[in-house]
């Protein structure tokens, strides 16, 4: 079965048609997305900005991403599922959107930088082991992802 | 000169028509809107996540508070901003629409909230910086805060979806519904 075919296969099952055919699902399912997506930012950013030396820059920087990590997981619980269900309503459509593969390229980039790189990063950056411009670097490759899957993510819903 | 005819003469000047006809500014603005939405409600949910202990609680309250504040109001400057190009891109729209006018009722709400906050609990913030979780009242202020944003959020998603279920010109609908939506 290729991926289209699976795609059809979900959009169309019994238990989708179902849910389309309500109008409340869709809206509050993103609604819920769209909080997930406040907690993510939210904990990203209060990170990111400390890696750049905004923000909590009087905290170690340590301590302020590792405490910000734990909302950016609680938030990912959210907006996964509820990202999964949005996707499993249109499958076939999104199949076809650029934007969709983009989002999903980022993410899944973003998450692997965050629990690799970026979470080494902020271990060391107290210790002077680690050059400011590096963990700066590393904010801001962190934003650029987080923004890319934002974005992406908006114009899924437009286009 | 009624609310509705200020909109209606608003949706009639060439800004408002070429805002709600152009292909990207519209989505360009839109996107603003909700990309803003990680630094206006992201920093205060992690503002209100410390009012409760439950998160950056080595951090003492006040310093979160003079660190993130800055940048919730630069969120809100800007979320305020793009939402006015977005009620200006269709006003009658906007204004007719039930989930539009509970969402700036709930706006109203959470602002008080954060008033009311600074008014009193944060007046006394040094008596309890340092505890990893703060009094009731500051904890009460942080739930409020948060169960208004998640409102806030999902009132706006809905907004573009009320002619699933209310529309003043398919008539005729209850007289309470015409008269929360101003038909």
């Amino acid at each position: 079965m290729s991926f289209l075919e699976f795609c059809k296969w979900i959009q169309f099952s019994p238990l989708l048609v179902a849910m389309r055919g309500s109008p409340w699902l869709f809206p509050v399912v993103a609604s819920i997305h769209l909080m997930g997506l406040a907690v993510i930012g939210g904990a990203v950013l209060v990170g990111d900005l400390r890696l750049l030396g905004f923000g909590l820059s009087r905290q170690p920087a340590t301590l302020v991403v590792r405490d910000a990590e734990r909302w950016l997981i609680a938030g990912l619980v959210v907006m996964v599922p509820t990202g999964i269900l949005q996707f499993m309503c249109f499958a076939t459509k999104y199949y076809f959107l650029k934007f969709f593969w983009v989002k999903m390229v980022s993410l899944l980039l973003v998450l692997v930088f965050t629990f690799s790189v970026r979470r080494k990063i902020a271990a060391r950056a107290d210790e002077a082991r680690v050059h400011p411009g590096r963990s700066r670097l590393a904010a801001l490759v962190s934003l650029s992802l987080w923004t890319t899957v934002a974005i992406g993510g908006r114009w899924i819903g437009f286009l | 000169m009624s609310l509705l005819r200020f909109c209606e003469w608003l949706a009639a000047t060439p800004g408002s028509i070429a805002l709600h006809e152009s292909r990207y500014m519209f989505l360009i603005v839109l996107t603003v809107h909700v990309l803003t939405l990680c630094v206006l409600v992201g920093t205060a949910v992690m503002l209100d996540l410390r009012l409760l202990g439950l998160t950056l609680r080595r951090v003492p309250a006040s310093e979160v508070m003079a660190r993130l504040l800055p940048w919730t109001g630069a969120g809100f400057l800007l979320m305020i901003l793009s939402g006015a190009l977005l009620f200006y891109a269709a006003p009658v729209l906007r204004y007719q629409n039930l989930f539009f006018r509970l969402k700036m009722v709930t706006l109203i709400l959470a602002v008080t909230n954060a008033w009311l906050f600074h008014r009193t609990v944060y007046r006394k913030m040094a008596d309890w910086d340092m505890d990893p979780v703060p009094p009731p009242g500051a904890r009460v202020a942080g739930i409020l805060s948060l169960v208004l944003w998640a409102v806030m959020i999902t009132l706006g998603r809905m907004i573009p979806y009320q002619g699933y279920w209310f529309d003043c010109a398919r008539q005729p609908q209850s007289a309470i519904v015409n008269l929360l939506m101003g038909c």
